[in-house]
């Protein structure tokens, strides 16, 4: 409650606010590429991609195998 | 677009960066403990156990699928050993170092504070926290040629193991009242009351002792990893995003 007082009295804090809003669309999009990334290094059944990757999923405790 | 531009930039050279430190790291500390592990694993497969020493496959779906995939008449494409293959597990450490730093700068644009090396760092170890710490307790790093439950059970335990530990971790740090720091705790600790799928029987193909040098050499690559990765994206985003 009184965070909501304080962004409506502060010009500052509801830019700020509006800031983080615009940047949701930016930002989910990149962390759905690093998590599609991750997918295909860590997590892929497709066995070239595991073969190709296998000392990095053992590394990272991945689970492999 | 001009953010996810600047995120994607930050994230391109922060995960580079870390992901060719830890390629190195990797090389001296992991990959020797897995080539050694092989010989291991190989030794038993010649003797007719596939991956582990196991009379009993039939009772095992994971060894099973382990033989499966050892079937040499299905075996698929891999790298040959050597400068090949150290290649090809370099280009996997870069991969993941670009996916887990767009993860970060993902969450930095979101929580829309100033950002510093010194900050990205103290995330840094959340990710340690997140995605090391948290699902290793229930399924420790592994040599190859080790006992395993089904891949898929798995793999759903560590996501939902990682999901939670953050979420978890996202609530005590951010947020202030008593009864979300229960909450939190209670999905820190949740999957591990449940359980991480475990084998019907355990066994390694190499020895304790070498399970045990690689469970110290790939935590602390990783925290290395993760600092390294925390510190420089929290420096590039200043720089490319907030452009300080």
């Amino acid at each position: 409650m009184l965070d909501q007082t304080i962004a409506a009295s502060d010009p500052n804090r509801t830019t700020a606010e509006a800031s983080r809003a615009a940047a949701l669309i930016p930002a989910l999009a990149t962390a759905f590429l690093g998590a599609f990334l991750i997918w295909g290094v860590g997590f892929s059944h497709i066995d070239v991609f595991h073969n190709a990757a296998h000392d990095t999923r053992h590394s990272n405790a991945f689970p492999c195998h | 677009m001009e953010l996810f531009r600047r995120l994607f930039i930050a994230a391109l050279c922060a995960g580079t960066l870390s992901g060719v430190v830890i390629t190195a790291a990797h090389q001296f500390g992991t990959v020797p403990v897995i080539l050694e592990a092989e010989v291991y694993e190989k030794a038993a497969e010649a003797h007719g156990h596939p991956g582990v020493a196991h009379e009993h496959a039939d009772h095992n779906a994971a060894t099973m699928e382990k033989a499966a995939a050892h079937d040499p008449e299905a075996e698929a494409w891999e790298p040959a050993d050597g400068f090949e293959r150290t290649l090809y597990t370099g280009l996997a450490d870069i991969l993941t170092g670009i996916g887990f730093a767009l993860l970060l700068v993902s969450a930095y644009a979101v929580k829309g504070d100033a950002m510093t090396w010194r900050r990205g760092l103290f995330w840094g170890l959340a990710g340690f926290a997140t995605f090391t710490l948290a699902p290793t307790l229930g399924l420790p790093p592994e040599v190859p040629g080790t006992a395993a439950a089904p891949l898929l059970d798995r793999q759903v335990w560590w996501i939902a193991t990682v999901a939670l530990t953050g979420g978890g971790l996202g609530l005590l740090a951010f947020k202030r009242e008593a009864i979300w720091a229960v909450l939190a705790v209670a999905m820190i600790v949740l999957p591990h009351v449940i359980g991480a799928p475990q084998p019907v029987e355990s066994g390694s193909a190499a020895p304790e002792a070498l399970a045990h040098r690689f469970v110290v050499a790939a935590m602390v690559v990783s925290l290395l990893f993760w600092i390294s990765l925390g510190a420089s994206t929290g420096y590039l985003y200043r720089r490319f995003v907030q452009n300080t």
